[in-house]
Protein backbone atom coordinates (compact mmCIF):
# COMPACT_ATOMS: atom_id res chain seq x y z
CA UNK A 1 0.00 0.00 0.00
CA UNK A 2 2.42 2.51 1.20
CA UNK A 3 4.87 1.49 -1.99
CA UNK A 4 1.66 2.33 -4.04
CA UNK A 5 1.46 5.59 -2.87
CA UNK A 6 5.03 6.49 -2.87
CA UNK A 7 4.76 6.01 -7.15
CA UNK A 8 1.96 7.97 -6.97
CA UNK A 9 3.86 10.64 -5.53
CA UNK A 10 6.68 10.18 -7.87
CA UNK A 11 4.22 10.17 -10.86
CA UNK A 12 2.89 13.47 -9.68
CA UNK A 13 6.17 15.07 -9.45
CA UNK A 14 7.25 13.96 -12.69
CA UNK A 15 4.33 15.99 -14.25
CA UNK A 16 4.90 18.71 -12.41
CA UNK A 17 8.18 19.23 -13.46
CA UNK A 18 7.32 18.70 -17.53
CA UNK A 19 4.44 20.57 -16.71
CA UNK A 20 6.57 23.87 -15.72
CA UNK A 21 9.03 22.82 -18.60
CA UNK A 22 5.74 22.87 -20.69
CA UNK A 23 4.49 26.01 -19.56
CA UNK A 24 7.29 28.06 -20.83
CA UNK A 25 6.62 27.29 -24.55
CA UNK A 26 4.01 28.86 -26.47
CA UNK A 27 2.67 25.79 -28.44
CA UNK A 28 3.03 23.53 -25.42
CA UNK A 29 2.00 26.04 -22.72
CA UNK A 30 -1.60 24.83 -22.75
CA UNK A 31 -1.25 20.94 -22.24
CA UNK A 32 1.83 21.59 -19.42
CA UNK A 33 -1.03 23.54 -17.46
CA UNK A 34 -2.69 20.29 -18.22
CA UNK A 35 -0.18 18.09 -17.00
CA UNK A 36 0.15 19.52 -13.62
CA UNK A 37 -3.09 19.77 -13.35
CA UNK A 38 -3.54 15.75 -13.15
CA UNK A 39 -0.40 15.44 -11.28
CA UNK A 40 -2.34 17.43 -8.59
CA UNK A 41 -4.87 15.08 -8.92
CA UNK A 42 -3.31 12.18 -8.67
CA UNK A 43 -1.16 13.83 -5.17
CA UNK A 44 -4.46 14.21 -3.64
CA UNK A 45 -5.71 11.04 -4.46
CA UNK A 46 -3.29 9.28 -3.38
CA UNK A 47 -3.17 10.98 -0.23
CA UNK A 48 -6.66 10.72 0.78
CA UNK A 49 -5.78 6.88 0.27
CA UNK A 50 -2.98 6.40 2.20
CA UNK A 51 -4.49 7.94 5.30
CA UNK A 52 -6.69 6.39 7.41
CA UNK A 53 -10.01 8.31 6.96
CA UNK A 54 -11.32 9.62 9.69
CA UNK A 55 -13.51 12.82 8.62
CA UNK A 56 -14.07 12.36 5.04
CA UNK A 57 -17.50 14.72 5.62
CA UNK A 58 -15.16 17.39 6.86
CA UNK A 59 -12.35 17.25 3.79
CA UNK A 60 -15.35 16.87 1.14
CA UNK A 61 -17.11 19.80 2.47
CA UNK A 62 -14.20 22.12 2.24
CA UNK A 63 -13.00 20.99 -1.09
CA UNK A 64 -16.21 21.63 -2.08
CA UNK A 65 -16.58 25.24 -0.98
CA UNK A 66 -12.83 26.27 -1.60
CA UNK A 67 -12.63 24.32 -5.29
CA UNK A 68 -16.19 26.49 -5.87
CA UNK A 69 -14.95 29.45 -4.91
CA UNK A 70 -12.03 29.37 -7.28
CA UNK A 71 -13.49 28.03 -9.97
CA UNK A 72 -16.17 31.10 -10.22
CA UNK A 73 -13.54 34.08 -9.59
CA UNK A 74 -11.36 32.02 -12.22
CA UNK A 75 -13.89 32.04 -14.70
CA UNK A 76 -15.84 35.41 -13.95
CA UNK A 77 -13.15 37.65 -13.14
CA UNK A 78 -11.98 40.17 -16.16
CA UNK A 79 -9.10 39.58 -18.65
CA UNK A 80 -7.57 42.58 -17.36
CA UNK A 81 -7.73 41.61 -13.99
CA UNK A 82 -5.66 38.71 -13.94
CA UNK A 83 -2.95 39.29 -12.17
CA UNK A 84 -4.61 41.08 -9.24
CA UNK A 85 -6.46 37.42 -9.03
CA UNK A 86 -3.05 35.57 -9.16
CA UNK A 87 -1.81 37.68 -6.37
CA UNK A 88 -5.17 36.71 -4.43
CA UNK A 89 -5.12 32.65 -5.25
CA UNK A 90 -1.17 32.74 -4.30
CA UNK A 91 -1.65 34.80 -0.52
CA UNK A 92 -4.07 31.95 -0.18
CA UNK A 93 -1.19 29.27 -1.03
CA UNK A 94 0.73 31.09 1.94
CA UNK A 95 -2.04 31.19 4.49
CA UNK A 96 -2.52 27.53 3.93
CA UNK A 97 1.03 26.66 4.22
CA UNK A 98 0.61 28.86 7.32
CA UNK A 99 -2.39 26.97 8.89
CA UNK A 100 -0.60 23.98 8.09
CA UNK A 101 2.37 24.53 10.12
CA UNK A 102 0.19 25.98 12.98
CA UNK A 103 -2.02 22.64 12.89
CA UNK A 104 0.65 20.75 13.29
CA UNK A 105 2.72 22.49 16.01
CA UNK A 106 -0.86 22.28 17.93
CA UNK A 107 -1.50 18.48 17.07
CA UNK A 108 2.06 18.03 18.65
CA UNK A 109 2.22 20.05 21.38
CA UNK A 110 -0.82 19.73 22.90
CA UNK A 111 -3.22 16.29 23.24
CA UNK A 112 -1.45 13.85 21.66
CA UNK A 113 2.08 13.81 23.61
CA UNK A 114 4.20 13.67 20.68
CA UNK A 115 6.93 15.89 21.78
CA UNK A 116 8.00 18.42 19.04
CA UNK A 117 11.59 17.89 17.87
CA UNK A 118 14.82 20.02 16.22
CA UNK A 119 13.61 19.72 12.53
CA UNK A 120 9.13 20.26 13.60
CA UNK A 121 10.11 23.09 15.37
CA UNK A 122 12.49 24.90 12.55
CA UNK A 123 10.32 23.77 9.63
CA UNK A 124 6.98 24.97 11.70
CA UNK A 125 9.12 28.35 12.31
CA UNK A 126 10.40 28.52 8.46
CA UNK A 127 7.22 28.13 7.23
CA UNK A 128 5.26 30.33 9.52
CA UNK A 129 7.61 32.99 8.43
CA UNK A 130 7.59 32.14 4.63
CA UNK A 131 4.15 31.57 4.70
CA UNK A 132 3.01 35.01 6.55
CA UNK A 133 5.28 37.22 4.88
CA UNK A 134 3.43 35.75 1.59
CA UNK A 135 0.09 35.90 2.68
CA UNK A 136 0.29 40.09 3.45
CA UNK A 137 2.75 40.61 0.84
CA UNK A 138 0.21 39.13 -1.89
CA UNK A 139 -2.47 40.96 -0.21
CA UNK A 140 -1.34 44.25 -0.32
CA UNK A 141 -0.17 43.57 -3.73
CA UNK A 142 -3.36 42.83 -4.58
CA UNK A 143 -4.83 46.06 -3.17
CA UNK A 144 -2.41 48.10 -4.96
CA UNK A 145 -2.96 46.57 -8.47
CA UNK A 146 -6.78 46.78 -7.71
CA UNK A 147 -6.68 50.71 -6.77
CA UNK A 148 -7.96 49.82 -3.28
CA UNK A 149 -4.45 51.77 -1.92
CA UNK A 150 -2.52 53.88 -3.32
CA UNK A 151 0.29 52.05 -6.55
CA UNK A 152 1.85 54.71 -5.53
CA UNK A 153 5.44 53.46 -3.48
CA UNK A 154 4.85 54.12 0.68
CA UNK A 155 7.98 54.82 2.21
CA UNK A 156 8.99 56.24 5.42
CA UNK A 157 12.39 56.99 7.30
CA UNK A 158 13.87 54.51 8.39
CA UNK A 159 11.96 51.76 6.50
CA UNK A 160 14.84 49.20 6.35
CA UNK A 161 16.18 49.41 9.72
CA UNK A 162 13.16 48.84 10.91
CA UNK A 163 12.62 45.74 8.58
CA UNK A 164 16.27 44.28 10.04
CA UNK A 165 14.70 45.15 13.60
CA UNK A 166 11.85 42.78 12.93
CA UNK A 167 14.09 40.09 11.42
CA UNK A 168 16.51 40.07 14.10
CA UNK A 169 13.50 40.23 16.95
CA UNK A 170 11.91 36.71 14.57
CA UNK A 171 15.20 35.03 15.28
CA UNK A 172 15.67 36.14 19.04
CA UNK A 173 12.03 34.47 19.18
CA UNK A 174 12.25 31.64 17.52
CA UNK A 175 14.95 31.05 19.49
CA UNK A 176 12.79 30.94 22.84
CA UNK A 177 10.30 28.85 21.04
CA UNK A 178 13.25 26.21 20.93
CA UNK A 179 13.38 26.59 24.66
CA UNK A 180 9.83 26.91 25.43
CA UNK A 181 7.98 24.90 22.68
CA UNK A 182 4.90 24.84 24.83
CA UNK A 183 4.46 28.42 25.29
CA UNK A 184 2.08 30.08 22.93
CA UNK A 185 2.67 33.72 23.52
CA UNK A 186 6.24 33.06 21.75
CA UNK A 187 4.31 31.70 18.82
CA UNK A 188 1.79 34.35 18.72
CA UNK A 189 4.85 36.90 18.15
CA UNK A 190 6.45 35.17 15.32
CA UNK A 191 2.85 34.94 14.05
CA UNK A 192 2.68 38.72 14.12
CA UNK A 193 6.29 39.60 12.81
CA UNK A 194 6.04 37.19 9.61
CA UNK A 195 2.58 39.17 8.74
CA UNK A 196 4.14 42.35 9.76
CA UNK A 197 6.78 41.85 7.34
CA UNK A 198 5.35 40.58 4.68
CA UNK A 199 2.96 44.12 4.66
CA UNK A 200 6.58 46.73 5.05
CA UNK A 201 8.06 44.73 2.08
CA UNK A 202 5.54 44.77 -0.46
CA UNK A 203 4.26 48.41 0.32
CA UNK A 204 7.75 50.88 -0.48
CA UNK A 205 7.18 49.13 -3.87
CA UNK A 206 5.49 51.07 -6.65
CA UNK A 207 2.09 49.03 -8.29
CA UNK A 208 4.00 48.98 -11.87
CA UNK A 209 6.38 46.65 -10.68
CA UNK A 210 3.54 44.35 -8.57
CA UNK A 211 4.18 41.42 -11.18
CA UNK A 212 7.78 40.99 -10.31
CA UNK A 213 6.68 41.15 -6.65
CA UNK A 214 4.44 38.77 -7.19
CA UNK A 215 6.56 36.41 -9.07
CA UNK A 216 8.88 36.59 -5.63
CA UNK A 217 6.16 35.91 -3.47
CA UNK A 218 4.90 33.06 -6.11
CA UNK A 219 8.36 31.52 -5.49
CA UNK A 220 7.63 31.95 -1.68
CA UNK A 221 4.89 30.58 -1.66
CA UNK A 222 6.48 27.54 -3.14
CA UNK A 223 9.43 27.57 -0.43
CA UNK A 224 6.69 27.44 2.14
CA UNK A 225 4.86 24.30 1.19
CA UNK A 226 8.39 22.82 1.23
CA UNK A 227 8.60 23.74 4.51
CA UNK A 228 5.66 22.11 4.67
CA UNK A 229 7.13 19.31 3.38
CA UNK A 230 9.99 19.10 6.40
CA UNK A 231 7.55 19.24 9.22
CA UNK A 232 5.15 16.16 7.11
CA UNK A 233 8.11 13.93 6.05
CA UNK A 234 5.96 14.22 2.59
CA UNK A 235 8.52 14.01 -0.42
CA UNK A 236 6.00 15.02 -2.93
CA UNK A 237 5.21 18.69 -1.16
CA UNK A 238 9.28 18.87 -1.02
CA UNK A 239 9.42 18.47 -4.86
CA UNK A 240 6.93 20.74 -5.94
CA UNK A 241 7.69 23.39 -3.55
CA UNK A 242 11.11 23.58 -4.11
CA UNK A 243 10.58 23.71 -7.88
CA UNK A 244 8.41 26.38 -7.82
CA UNK A 245 10.26 28.14 -5.53
CA UNK A 246 13.57 27.86 -7.50
CA UNK A 247 12.05 28.43 -11.21
CA UNK A 248 9.97 31.22 -9.23
CA UNK A 249 13.40 33.01 -8.37
CA UNK A 250 14.23 32.42 -11.91
CA UNK A 251 11.21 33.68 -13.71
CA UNK A 252 11.35 36.73 -11.31
CA UNK A 253 15.27 37.35 -12.72
CA UNK A 254 13.85 37.11 -16.25
CA UNK A 255 10.89 39.70 -15.31
CA UNK A 256 13.37 42.00 -13.84
CA UNK A 257 15.92 41.68 -16.93
CA UNK A 258 12.95 42.29 -19.50
CA UNK A 259 12.31 45.91 -16.80
CA UNK A 260 16.26 46.52 -16.74
CA UNK A 261 16.22 46.12 -13.24
CA UNK A 262 18.05 44.07 -10.59
CA UNK A 263 16.95 41.36 -8.28
CA UNK A 264 18.58 42.89 -5.59
CA UNK A 265 16.47 45.77 -5.46
CA UNK A 266 13.45 44.11 -5.34
CA UNK A 267 14.51 42.11 -2.01
CA UNK A 268 15.84 45.29 -0.65
CA UNK A 269 12.30 46.70 -1.03
CA UNK A 270 14.00 49.61 -2.48
CA UNK A 271 12.10 49.17 -5.97
CA UNK A 272 9.76 51.44 -6.51
CA UNK A 273 11.63 54.35 -5.61
CA UNK A 274 14.06 53.75 -9.02
CA UNK A 275 10.72 54.09 -10.90
CA UNK A 276 10.00 57.47 -8.48
CA UNK A 277 13.00 59.28 -9.76
CA UNK A 278 13.27 58.08 -13.47
CA UNK B 1 12.89 12.66 12.88
CA UNK B 2 16.13 10.25 12.25
CA UNK B 3 19.09 12.17 10.87
CA UNK B 4 19.50 9.60 7.32
CA UNK B 5 15.58 10.36 7.05
CA UNK B 6 16.20 14.22 7.29
CA UNK B 7 18.83 13.99 5.07
CA UNK B 8 17.04 12.32 2.02
CA UNK B 9 14.28 14.79 2.23
CA UNK B 10 17.65 17.39 2.39
CA UNK B 11 18.59 15.28 -0.99
CA UNK B 12 15.45 15.51 -2.14
CA UNK B 13 14.91 19.64 -1.49
CA UNK B 14 18.63 19.85 -3.33
CA UNK B 15 17.94 18.20 -6.71
CA UNK B 16 14.43 19.39 -6.86
CA UNK B 17 15.64 23.20 -6.56
CA UNK B 18 18.58 22.60 -8.81
CA UNK B 19 16.27 21.34 -11.47
CA UNK B 20 13.24 24.22 -11.36
CA UNK B 21 16.48 26.53 -11.48
CA UNK B 22 17.76 24.99 -14.62
CA UNK B 23 14.13 24.03 -15.96
CA UNK B 24 13.34 27.63 -17.24
CA UNK B 25 15.84 29.41 -19.74
CA UNK B 26 14.30 31.70 -22.54
CA UNK B 27 10.59 32.28 -21.66
CA UNK B 28 8.14 34.79 -23.79
CA UNK B 29 7.68 37.44 -22.57
CA UNK B 30 3.38 36.43 -23.14
CA UNK B 31 4.02 33.72 -21.36
CA UNK B 32 5.54 35.58 -18.20
CA UNK B 33 2.26 35.75 -16.22
CA UNK B 34 0.79 31.92 -17.34
CA UNK B 35 3.92 30.63 -16.30
CA UNK B 36 3.78 32.44 -12.86
CA UNK B 37 -0.06 31.58 -12.84
CA UNK B 38 0.69 27.96 -13.45
CA UNK B 39 3.52 27.77 -10.94
CA UNK B 40 1.20 28.88 -8.23
CA UNK B 41 -1.06 26.59 -8.52
CA UNK B 42 1.63 24.24 -9.12
CA UNK B 43 2.52 25.74 -5.05
CA UNK B 44 -0.72 24.66 -3.50
CA UNK B 45 0.44 21.12 -3.61
CA UNK B 46 0.40 22.21 0.29
CA UNK B 47 -3.22 20.92 0.25
CA UNK B 48 -2.11 16.90 0.53
CA UNK B 49 -0.73 18.56 4.02
CA UNK B 50 -3.84 20.61 4.83
CA UNK B 51 -5.91 17.25 3.76
CA UNK B 52 -3.60 15.09 6.65
CA UNK B 53 -3.82 18.22 9.02
CA UNK B 54 -7.59 17.72 9.02
CA UNK B 55 -7.92 14.27 9.58
CA UNK B 56 -8.93 14.12 12.79
CA UNK B 57 -11.80 13.20 14.34
CA UNK B 58 -14.53 15.80 16.51
CA UNK B 59 -14.17 19.54 16.44
CA UNK B 60 -12.64 20.48 19.52
CA UNK B 61 -8.62 20.45 19.01
CA UNK B 62 -7.29 23.83 17.47
CA UNK B 63 -5.17 21.88 14.86
CA UNK B 64 -8.41 20.45 13.55
CA UNK B 65 -9.82 24.09 12.49
CA UNK B 66 -6.23 25.25 11.47
CA UNK B 67 -6.45 22.01 9.12
CA UNK B 68 -9.97 22.31 7.61
CA UNK B 69 -9.14 26.60 6.72
CA UNK B 70 -6.24 25.42 5.37
CA UNK B 71 -7.93 22.81 3.48
CA UNK B 72 -10.57 26.09 2.12
CA UNK B 73 -7.39 28.10 1.12
CA UNK B 74 -5.24 25.46 -0.88
CA UNK B 75 -8.57 24.23 -2.87
CA UNK B 76 -9.31 27.65 -3.70
CA UNK B 77 -5.73 28.23 -4.49
CA UNK B 78 -5.43 24.93 -6.53
CA UNK B 79 -8.85 24.94 -8.54
CA UNK B 80 -8.51 28.76 -9.01
CA UNK B 81 -5.15 28.30 -10.02
CA UNK B 82 -5.40 25.62 -12.83
CA UNK B 83 -8.65 27.06 -14.51
CA UNK B 84 -7.16 30.84 -14.99
CA UNK B 85 -3.98 29.80 -16.46
CA UNK B 86 -6.16 27.39 -18.52
CA UNK B 87 -8.39 30.40 -19.21
CA UNK B 88 -5.19 32.70 -20.21
CA UNK B 89 -3.55 30.05 -22.55
CA UNK B 90 -6.95 29.48 -24.47
CA UNK B 91 -6.91 32.93 -24.73
CA UNK B 92 -3.62 32.96 -26.96
CA UNK B 93 -4.38 30.73 -28.70
CA UNK B 94 -7.46 31.74 -30.90
CA UNK B 95 -4.76 34.95 -31.64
Amino acid sequence: MSTAIQIAYLVASILFITGIKLLGKTKDARRGNMLSAIGMLIAIIATLLTINLLSYVEIFVCILIGGAIGLFYATKVAMTKIPEMVALFNGFGGLASFAVALSDYFQKSSATGVSLDAVNLTSIIISVLIGGVTFTGSMIAFLKLDGKISGQPITFKGQHPLNLLLLIAFVVTSVLVFLNPGNLVFIGVLIGISLLLGILTVIPIGGADMPVVISLLNSYSGMAACATGFILNNNVLIVAGSLVGASGIILTQIMCKAMNRSLTNVLLGGFGQTVATG
Amino acid sequence: MTVSALLILIYVLVLASYLGFELISKVPPTLHTPLMSGSNAISGITIVGALIACNEMGYTSMAKWLGMFALILASINVVGGYAVTDRMLKMFKKK
